[in-house]
């Protein structure tokens, strides 16, 4: 079984590379769904294969850049990307990540660094898990009062902060083409201010707290919210590449491996997105950061393995969800335009 | 024309310099152990990526840059250059919501 291993010239450790592909396919199929880089389930994933922890972080994020660069060529083909509404969070997302920065630093400081962050992910991930879960109910029983009522279920009526955000015109007013919206340039950027203090309060590339933003507080469609992010993550993930190989820690092969996994999964992922509604989108994620949330709690509890088993758990059972939709969706597409062009031959 | 490329160069080195910023902050700062590749039993790029890894980390870092940029935009087009014969319209989505 020695060909299964794949020797990694930089860290001198020997691999099992259908483990990687895998890694990289499961995490190409989430991230391309969701919009997010997933960090948080691929650096344990890497650490079990045998890759020393910050090789893993180093790696992972180099992989993330490019798996997020095939994502984004993707959504954007089906106008999922908006690139304006895109480099106005950045520009926020970078400040506010070096306030989050300097935050750490000053409770590095007082010394109270580790268990103060760990606990206000899992606040935070509770949070984003029932604003979704709320959202959705919120939806459902909207729609029902709506049909009892004799008129149509519209799916709106869930939770909607934007159009109140959006009444704040403070000048210059932007209009985001494909998000739909027209807001003061201001809104998205003092958005991303916030999610990137988080982001870099808690260490993390910030597509678990941006989607939701985007979708709640900026007011983008969830396929914009998606692609978008996307968008971010490449950009934040190729700086982060370049930084981390800086510091030497990354392994360069594993990276192309695993992005040959990640190139049909991101694939899979994204067009799955084509079949799926808003709030399936939604909820699923909802479900991803419950278990984000449950693995970070393990943790904190030593429970390092069991943390681990429920990462890999719920990147398999999530992908596997993933695939199920890609591939229904695109039987019954594939199934209509044959039938659409039986019928127009026959006529 | 100033202007137009005033702006243009700010926004480059915007988007440039700030995530030096975000990702001072991300991943958990890596140890500074030095790390130095075992080139002995190495060859072809490998061996070429390691030897340059121990002599030149910044060239290393450009590199690395580079081949995910050209990895991700090769994978992308192979993978769009597949997706297209499969029949499904990859160009707009039936679910459209706002």
């Amino acid at each position: 079984m020695e060909w299964m291993y794949m020797h990694m010239p930089i860290s001198g450790v020997d691999i099992l590379w259908p483990g990687l592909v895998l890694i990289g396919f499961s995490v190409g199929c989430i991230g391309g769904f969701f919009g997010m880089g997933g960090a948080w389930m691929v650096t344990p994933g890497l650490n079990i294969l045998g890759f020393p922890m910050a090789f893993a972080i180093g790696t992972d994020i180099a992989h993330m850049a490019g798996k997020s660069m095939i994502s984004t060529m993707r959504h954007a083909k089906f106008g999922n990307v908006d690139y304006k509404l895109g480099i106005a969070m950045i520009i926020g997302t970078m400040f506010g990540i070096e306030v989050g920065a300097q935050l750490i630093m000053y409770l590095e400081r007082m010394g109270t660094v580790g268990p103060v962050v760990r606990w206000v992910y899992v606040v935070l991930l509770a949070l984003i898990a029932w604003l979704v879960f709320y959202d959705y109910a919120k939806a459902v029983k909207a729609d029902k009062a709506a049909v009892a009522g004799g008129g149509k279920a519209t799916g709106q009526g869930g939770i909607n902060w934007a159009p109140a955000l959006h009444k704040i015109k403070i000048p210059p007013m932007m209009e985001f083409k494909q998000a739909g919206i027209t807001c003061s340039v201001w809104l998205p950027m003092i958005v991303a201010f916030f999610t990137g203090i988080l982001a870099g309060f808690l260490g993390i590339g910030g597509g678990l707290i941006r989607m939701p933003a985007l979708v709640y507080l900026i007011g983008a469609p969830t396929h914009v919210a998606v692609g978008t992010d996307l968008f971010e993550v490449m950009i934040s993930g190729l700086y982060g590449a370049f930084t981390y190989s800086l510091k030497g820690r990354i392994e360069m092969v594993a990276v192309f491996v695993m992005l040959t996994g990640a190139a049909i999964g991101a694939q899979i992922g994204v067009v799955a997105t084509k079949y799926a509604k808003g709030y399936g989108i939604r909820i699923l994620f909802g479900c991803a950061v419950l278990c984000c949330l449950v693995s970070v709690v393990l943790k904190e509890f030593k429970f390092n393995d069991l943390a681990a088993v429920v990462v890999l758990t719920s990147i398999g059972v999530i992908s596997l969800y993933i695939i199920k939709i890609m591939v229904g969706g695109a039987i019954n597409e594939v199934r209509e335009k044959k039938a659409g062009g039986t019928q127009a031959a026959a006529h | 024309m100033f202007r137009h490329w005033f702006w243009r160069g700010g926004l480059l080195a915007v988007l440039t310099l700030l995530p030096s910023l975000a990702w001072a902050a991300g991943g958990g700062g890596a140890s500074d152990i030095v790390v130095v590749a075992d080139t002995r039993q190495l060859a072809g790029a490998n061996f070429y990526f390691s030897e340059l890894y121990n002599d030149n980390i910044t060239v290393f870092a450009v590199w690395a840059v580079v081949l995910t940029t050209a990895c991700g935009a090769v994978l992308g087009v192979v993978m769009d250059f597949i997706m297209k014969r499969t029949g499904i319209d990859l160009t707009k989505r039936s679910i459209v919501e706002h």
